[in-house]
């Protein structure tokens, strides 16, 4: 039976029917869903891990333990697990180890857009890459069978085109793995990567990768399609698509493997076309080893080659159809298009006001943001929502790299004596992911730093996953709730505070007691995202006292979606009301609380309110 | 080797139907899309759904496209090569009014919601009979469904995006049957005979 699969579906249902026993991931867009998938098939432990290295060092584990497993996570995840990864290359593994890896062209959601194939040359492990759904279901239980068959990991890669588009699947069922070995493996020449060891496994893996070239010259997964021989592009992945689309007549070497290259394909088909060229999204990956096989491309005359980048397409950003069909008319594949008709509509004619993503209407993390920008001290910040604090009018975040990073760049700049105090900002999960170190170091060198831990009881980001602090695991088992402040304690700081995240008064007293203080402190900020079910059962729209405001503007430095400027004028200062949209208003009350006008009510107040009209 | 020799007669696929979704994240443009899609296979048709979340719940914009045909290649549509641009909000509507191919259609629906820009009083949300003439020249035709009304009539306020779906199902001359099987495949359990009500009476509001 076909069915339309997301890529992300596609991968869980591929691990489920090649028998995987156990997954392990950290959440990422555009990675999150393969796991949030796997995780109902019946027979497979699928797990939350709290960071990639985890996840992946769980997978390696359980394939030493001669069971199918895969780790999956998004492009900067792999950063995270790369010393796992590195490891799982040199050791192989009983059973069939997947690495998956999500990459993010044109960082729809993402701080870099690193072309993760480059990780497969790095770690001599061979690299898979499908072209839709279909691919993705067949090249993920093809991962599987490669693996075993090379001893080695494979890295199955991705791309966010790839993850969150459907298309038609004929889905099978499970073919059980049983273990296979019987025993754990007690095999330290394999498996303890001592130095004498790691010597000796080193030409093993450089022999494996030879042989996998040499295998890829007749893979089933890389085909030569012939149509026209005037053209012929050798691609992968989603490039395929826009070759098929722009190119319909053009000859294809699709590969399948894109990591080693069958190099004797390769020349063959450059043999059989007039002119050759390479599609591929980022960057010159397949491109620069073709120059380096000594196979000659076409190279336009107006266009320069360069020794490290790409001659024809795009290296910055997602390709698509326009993309790869302006880049063909400049190098002169394709006949020049008429001049575009002249704009009707769109952006062309009017300016049209942005739509950026903000925090939500009653988001837990708005109250801290407000009160750090009010001190106006540096803010190294993290990823999750709360980045989106870099927007005004907050303006509440200077810094953000990486998972984790807030806890360490600002020990850096304390460790500089830098002349300003500086804060930390986090998420629970992310403080779980990579913080717990960063704030080790803290207490242990004692530096200046003030962390805020935004705990808002779930991973928000990527859309609500469970973590360590949330007491239930992604296959929703009860588990132990960890607590974040006798965690933090444990960790050698001694000022700790957990206040409600909605408690503005409470959060700019503490932490401005703590700015006369010296030494590291951390303020756990706690409150469920607003958007959780739980939560949402709980909102109520406030209210403002049109007689009681006068347009001073302290609500809308709160950034709040819900709080509207209104039509009508205060009379004295002749400037707007303030208004509350109920549509969107959830009751939070951080304007509330800082109206210093008392012209918001609160909760109870609204109730009043009610209780004085029925 | 694997070698598929293709001949150079191979037909070009025919041409592809090519529809852009778009709203404001919380609209439901995503579940649209996902009913949209199950039509196009249900029709026959090979079909692709593309979408790009992460920032959706933030209230930010929400687009997404399904094509249709024999042969689907890209899940990308281009810049003036849109058929149907299905619009869950006004601004958006506008904002991705240079997608549409020349004589193209526009179904929208017939709300505004302000940005927070717009609520901030940075900038103007465009004026009513600005973005009528602007969607008026654009495209081949405009046709306006008030998914508010609808959605009141019909008693839940989150139906708006299938209401619109009904207006569709009206301009592509498609069996009523079909897309409630779609939207049967798709909708949540225990809403959709409320999700059919309001099928229905959009698929009426353009008749």
């Amino acid at each position: 039976m076909k069915r339309l699969l997301s890529g992300n579906e596609a991968v869980a249902h591929g691990a489920w029917e090649a028998g995987v026993t156990v997954a392990s991931a950290y959440p990422g867009t555009p990675s999150t869903e393969i796991l949030e998938h796997l995780a109902r098939f019946p027979g497979v432990y699928a797990e939350w891990a709290p960071n990639e290295k985890v996840a992946l060092d769980a997978a390696i584990g359980a394939a030493y333990a001669g069971r199918r497993a895969l780790a999956s996570m998004k492009h900067v995840g792999l950063n995270v697990a790369a010393d796992a990864f590195f490891y799982a290359a040199m050791t192989g593994a009983e059973a069939g180890l997947v690495v998956i890896s999500a990459d993010d062209p044109s960082m729809h959601s993402s701080q870099n857009e690193q072309d993760n194939r480059q990780f497969a040359k790095f770690a001599r492990v061979p690299c898979l890459e499908p072209a839709d759904s279909q691919e993705a279901k067949d090249l993920t239980v093809a991962a599987f069978d490669l693996s075993e068959q090379f001893d080695t990991p494979v890295l199955l890669r991705l791309t966010t085109r790839l993850c969150h588009t459907s298309t038609l699947v004929e889905v099978g069922t499970r073919c059980d793995q049983p273990p296979r070995s019987e025993k754990y493996p007690r095999n330290p020449a394999k498996y303890v990567m001592i130095p004498a060891n790691a010597r000796r496994r080193h030409p093993v893996i450089e022999q494996r990768i030879l042989e996998l070239a040499e295998f890829a010259e007749t893979y089933e997964h890389n085909r030569i399609e012939m149509r026209s021989a005037s053209l012929g592009i050798i691609t992968a992945g989603v490039a395929y698509q826009y070759a098929r689309e722009v190119f319909p007549q053009a000859s294809v070497l699709k590969l399948g493997m894109v990591y080693p290259l069958p190099k004797r394909m390769i020349a063959d088909f450059a043999s059989r076309v007039e002119r050759l060229i390479v599609l591929e999204e980022l960057d010159p990956f397949i491109e620069e080893q073709v120059r380096l096989m000594g196979i000659e491309m076409y190279q336009p005359e107006n266009l320069t080659l360069y020794p490290n980048t790409k001659t024809i397409f795009p290296l910055i950003g997602e390709l698509d159809p326009a993309s790869v069909c302006a880049a063909g008319i400049k190098a002169g594949l394709l006949p020049v298009a008429p001049p575009p008709a002249p704009p009707t509509g769109g952006e062309a004619t009017i300016s049209l006001p942005a739509r950026p993503p903000v925090l939500c209407a009653g988001c837990p993390h708005r109250s801290t943001l407000y009160i750090l920008h009010k001190i106006g001290l540096p803010i190294n910040g993290d990823i999750g929502c709360y980045t989106l604090g870099v927007i005004p009018p907050l303006n509440a975040i200077d810094t953000c790299g990486c998972m984790g990073a807030s806890i360490g760049v600002a020990h850096g700049a304390a460790v500089a004596d830098d002349s300003e105090r500086h804060f930390a900002v986090l998420g629970d999960s992310t403080f779980f992911h990579t913080g717990i170190p960063a704030l080790l170091n803290v207490a242990y060198n004692r530096s200046n730093v003030i962390t805020i831990i935004m705990d808002n009881r779930i991973t928000g980001m990527t859309g609500h996953q469970e973590n360590p602090g949330t007491g239930r695991t992604l296959q929703q088992k009860e588990t132990v709730q960890i607590e974040l402040e006798p965690l933090v304690r444990a960790l050698g700081i001694q000022r700790v505070a957990t206040v409600d995240a909605l408690d503005v008064e409470s959060i700019e007293k503490t932490l401005k007691a703590w700015l006369k203080e010296e030494g590291p402190a951390v303020l756990i900020t706690r409150r469920a995202c607003a958007l959780l079910p739980e939560e949402r059962k709980e909102w109520l729209p406030l209210k403002v006292i049109e007689e009681k405001c006068n347009g001073c503007t302290i609500c809308f430095r709160i950034g709040c979606p819900a709080i509207l400027k209104s039509e009508k004028m205060d009379a004295k200062y002749d400037r707007p009301l303030a208004e509350i949209d109920v549509s969107m208003c959830t009751g939070c009350e951080i304007c509330a609380q800082v109206c210093p006008r008392d012209a918001i009510l609160f909760r109870s107040q609204m109730a009043e309110l009610y209780c004085a009209r029925t | 080797m694997l070698v598929e020799e293709i001949t150079m007669t191979e037909k070009k696929p025919s041409k592809n139907i090519n529809f852009m979704l778009a709203g404001v994240g919380g609209q439901g443009t995503i579940l649209a899309s996902d009913i949209l899609a199950e039509l196009g296979v249900r029709l026959g048709y090979e079909a692709k759904k593309a979408e790009i979340h992460g920032m959706s719940q933030r209230g930010g914009s929400v687009t997404s496209y399904v094509r249709w045909g024999e042969q689907v290649f890209s899940p990308i549509i281009g810049k003036g090569e849109v058929d149907f641009l299905v619009a869950f909000e006004k601004l958006e509507a506008l904002r991705y009014l240079d997608h549409l191919r020349p004589g193209g259609i526009v179904l929208v629906n017939d709300q505004a919601i302000e940005p927070i820009t717009v609520k901030a009083g940075d900038v103007k949300y465009p004026e009513d009979a600005l973005v009528r003439s602007t969607l008026a020249s654009a495209a081949g035709a405009v046709h306006w469904v008030d998914g508010q009304e609808i959605t009141e009539s019909v008693g839940n306020p989150k139906t708006a995006n299938v209401a619109i779906l009904g207006a569709l199902s009206a301009l592509l001359d498609t069996p009523e049957s079909e897309w409630l099987e779609a939207i049967k495949a798709h909708a949540p359990a225990k809403h959709i005979a409320i999700n059919e009500k309001a099928f229905r009476a959009g698929r009426e509001a353009v008749k």
